[in-house]
């Protein structure tokens, strides 16, 4: 029996082993810390709302978010004025008019964030004809995650290594697969000034803006974890009372 | 009887009109079952239990789903973002399909073990690999749900592979696909086959149990009860330990679901289907990895070039087919390759070892499926990739189903067995002289 | 053959009773518990609640000018009302009334009419919203549909339908803006 048990152990350390490994190719983004790491994470609603400024400042002129609703942002602490504020900020299409022409108006908090160019074909005609991707799942799209996304927006070097050429028109990055990456660098230091005042390193822009797509990508990450130490322990609890109950009722026969 | 005072008269009038009442308590409560079963024996009803959630959370899910390319992945999201508790009914689902696999998985290979696919339970072990087919197509019609590029990608590959067949292939292709490629009517008919299949599961599940019924149980002597004094009623000592294993097993199950939902998962699949793009690598999910492998380890005109026919050209392509399909067909032949009269591995030294050399090699199978065949096994040593070591699993996978295990079979000297279940086995595997031996497999 | 229900003494038979009866009422507790997220999913989900309820900008809306704005699926009649309008509705003597309703019943202010805008016979969409709609003998609508006739208030006076136009849930966030449900 305990010949078996470890036998199963290893094996699924070998199952394990090649799940994690086929996942793990290429990306050797460091790890980093997060806050919502673990079986206690949370989000760090500042670092949220510092994420959702850089995204609007920097990131959504050329990345849409279409996944995310504006009024998912009152999980970020916003309250119901300052989200129509910003949903109003873009144009929707309405409904055609009389004469069945194509209107337009504001958008409202029930809407999706509004995209950054009308269709795939827009976007590459203003970004050389690379097409940047929608982020509303990146951290969750991409083999190491915030780790990856993180390590792409703070892998700019300013010279390529030695030797190394990079084709016209393309930046190279240490963390993207093939190191030629369409994007220039994104952030800067003190590029956006943030409203709470924190200082806008290269790191902490790309920290908080990780942080941000991560819960763009996982709103419910929170609830998740807090739901789960609940259920393991009660089913812990559970287990405990039929295994007691268990030996109980075996006891005649053992 | 078991069932009295207040009610038993409804009980009453409903048993002589349908005896569901008496069926239930042969069937659960006094169904005579071996006192000795392990926790190996488990993972059948938790098998029964993973089915169950499944329905449940899968038909909730289609409460919420579109099967159509332009608005599926989408409706996952929804699901995930909009729909009270959709994210947590996703995730069950989703991890449950892992959960499924994984504990069938034991479920099959404690059957190898203990020879529970012997003399008389050759049936039960055809329904059982019949119902581990019809898994293997709902999870992989399931993965195609979500238009994710690996659901995309997967189904490509996959129903590409029906092109090999001679003469018939290309037109079962488009026949399986509604279309020249996988596209939207290829969605909708997997949606609907989805749906359905776990119901026909169902079915082969109750003639599983059936069939379970009717020989009886296994158990890890692989010897016969001899009477009354080697079982007991399956309710309440049955009952109870499978509750408590359910309880284990569900605690496995949420620290998934909550704690790494996407650990089983590939990242692929969180973006949107685009059929001009491939992935640059694509992974079946992990329960299929073992097959893959086969499937891309058979080379070039293997098949053709020592059989010699001209005009039959058998390709890699239609080889690997080949050999995917018969690594599963083999499991039914398994009965009657295996010539040992002695039923459990306990008792079986040289089968034993085989049986651990085979379990590594569908491990190691596993891990070759996940890389690219072009890829070193060892960072230190050249000249040895997955294709090769994929290969040699391979070739040893078929060698121990056609040549060991008969011949195992037919050489090995068995440990003396018990004379009966409620015997104390004495350990080192020597009876006393005097003790007769049990017959090894005693006709049911 | 073990019976499952010999008893053994007094104490260990108590004792299994308390552990069956703790087990029971803790996997009882948890059925419960996993239950609920399958039966709230079946509720409006969080994008069908956000539709749920809409802001109108009624600024633009002329006296005697009538709109109409989809909620919840159905449309709903806004109507910036003229004083003879607002006095017919408020003059009409309830013994006339199939459905007796006092107009002040049925507005927030005078002026601003909100019903929706759904015939409460068989549910057609009555006639009026538009100048050259048919407004039925009593200056409100019509339902083409089976011959309902509606008045300035949205009550209902001659035809089939049995109650009048019905009023939904709405608040002034100011005196441009309304909020529906």
């Amino acid at each position: 029996m305990r010949k078996f048990a470890v036998s199963l152990v290893a094996l699924s350390g070998l199952i394990v082993g090649t799940i994690a490994y086929a996942a793990g190719d290429a990306a050797h983004a460091p790890s980093q810390n997060w806050s919502f790491s673990g079986i206690f994470g949370t989000y760090d609603k500042a670092q949220l709302k510092r994420g959702l400024q850089v995204y609007r400042e920097v990131c959504s002129a050329c990345h849409s978010l279409r996944l995310v609703a504006y009024r998912n942002l009152a999980a970020l602490g916003l309250d119901e004025k300052a989200i129509e504020a910003i949903a109003a900020e873009k144009e929707v299409p309405g409904e055609p008019n009389e004469e069945g022409e194509a209107t337009t108006r504001k958008a409202l908090p029930s809407d999706k964030f509004v995209p950054p160019f009308a269709n795939e074909q827009a976007a590459r005609s203003a970004n050389n004809g690379a097409l940047p991707p929608d982020l509303s799942l990146m951290t969750k799209a991409r083999v190491g995650g915030p780790d990856y996304v993180y390590g792409i927006l703070t892998g700019y070097k300013e010279e390529p290594p030695k030797g190394v050429k990079v084709p016209d028109g393309m930046y190279y990055n240490a963390i993207f697969p093939g190191h030629n990456i369409a994007m220039g660098p994104p952030l800067s230091d003190e590029g956006i000034e943030y409203a709470d005042k924190t200082k806008a390193t290269v790191a902490q822009q790309a920290k908080d803006v990780v942080s941000f797509l991560q819960w763009a990508a996982d709103p419910y990450l929170e609830d998740r974890k807090r739901m789960g130490i609940k259920v393991v322990l009660f089913l812990l609890f559970l287990s405990g009372l039929l295994f007691a109950y268990k030996r109980k009722v075996w006891s005649d026969v053992h | 009887m078991a069932n009295g005072g207040s009610g038993s008269k409804v009980v009453k009038w409903v048993d002589s009109r349908l005896p569901i009442f008496s069926f239930v308590d042969h069937a659960l409560r006094e169904y005579p079952t071996p006192k000795n079963l392990s926790y190996w024996w488990n993972f059948g009803s938790l098998a029964g239990v993973v089915l169950v959630v499944m329905i449940v959370t899968g038909i909730v899910l289609a409460m919420h789903y579109t099967p159509h390319t332009t608005m599926a992945f989408d409706s996952v999201e929804r699901i995930m973002r909009d729909v009270n508790y959709g994210w947590l009914i996703r995730y069950i689902h989703m991890n449950g399909a892992s959960m499924f696999f994984l504990v069938v998985y034991i479920h099959i290979f404690r059957g190898m073990y203990y020879g529970s696919y012997k003399n008389p339970r050759e049936l039960l072990w055809w329904l059982g690999v019949i119902i581990y087919l019809l898994m293997m197509a709902t999870a992989f019609m399931g993965y195609v749900l979500p238009w994710g590029q690996m659901s995309f990608w997967g189904a490509t590959v996959i129903t590409k592979l029906f092109s090999a067949i001679p003469w018939v292939g290309e037109a079962i292709t488009q026949w399986l696909w509604g279309g020249f490629s996988v596209s939207n009517p290829t969605l909708n008919r997997f949606f609907s086959l989805h749906y359905l299949l776990p119901f026909a599961i169902v079915g082969v599940v109750v003639f599983h149990l059936w069939a379970l019924h009717t020989t009886k149980s296994n158990n890890p002597l692989g010897i016969d009860p001899r009477g009354p004094q080697d079982t007991i009623p399956f309710h309440p000592y049955y009952t109870v330990k499978d509750y408590y294993g359910i309880g284990v097993f569900f605690i496995v199950w949420a620290a998934f679901v909550f704690f790494a939902p996407d650990f089983f998962g590939e990242p692929d699949n969180y973006i949107p289907a685009n059929p001009i793009s491939t992935p640059a690598h694509i992974v079946p999910e992990w329960y299929y990895l073992p097959f893959y492998a086969i499937l891309r380890a058979v080379p070039d005109n293997f098949v053709g070039s020592w059989i010699g026919f001209g005009y039959i050209i058998v390709n890699a392509k239609l080889a690997g087919v080949i050999a995917l399909a018969l690594s599963i067909m083999i499991l039914f032949v398994l009965p009657w390759l295996d010539t040992s009269k002695v039923r459990s591995g306990r008792f079986r030294p040289v089968f034993k070892w085989f049986f651990w050399i085979f379990l590594l090699d569908v491990a190691i199978l596993g891990v070759c499926g996940a890389h690219a065949p072009d890829e070193q096994v060892f960072s230190w040593f050249e000249n040895f990739d997955y294709l090769t070591l994929a290969r040699i699993t391979t070739a040893y996978y078929f060698i121990h189903f056609v040549i060991i295990l008969p011949l195992v079979g037919k050489i090995e000297k068995p440990l003396p067995l018990p004379t009966s279940i409620s015997e104390p086995v004495l350990k080192g595997g020597g009876s006393a002289g005097a003790a007769a031996t049990a017959k090894p497999m005693e006709k049911a | 053959m073990a019976n499952s229900t010999t008893a053994t003494e007094g104490g260990g038979e108590t004792r299994r009773d308390f552990l069956l009866l703790a087990t029971v009422a803790a996997a009882g507790f948890g059925v419960a518990a996993v239950a609920w997220p399958f039966i709230d999913q079946m509720n409006p989900a969080a994008d069908t609640l956000a539709l749920g309820s809409i802001k109108v900008d009624i600024s633009k809306i002329a006296v005697g000018q009538r709109i109409t704005v989809k909620w919840r699926g159905s449309p709903v009649f806004i109507d910036h009302r003229t004083a003879e309008q607002i006095k017919e509705a408020e003059d009409t003597k309830l013994s006339d009334l199939k459905d007796p309703q006092p107009d002040k019943d049925r507005v927030q202010k005078p002026e601003w009419l909100v019903m929706v805008g759904v015939c409460t016979h068989l549910g057609c969409i009555p006639k009026g919203q538009k100048p050259g709609d048919r407004k039925g003998e009593f200056g409100g609508w019509f339902c083409p549909c089976h011959g309902s006739h509606y008045d300035t208030s949205g009550r209902i006076r001659k035809g089939p339908a049995p109650k009048n136009l019905p009023v939904p849930p709405y608040k002034f966030l100011s005196d441009t803006q309304i909020q529906i449900g």
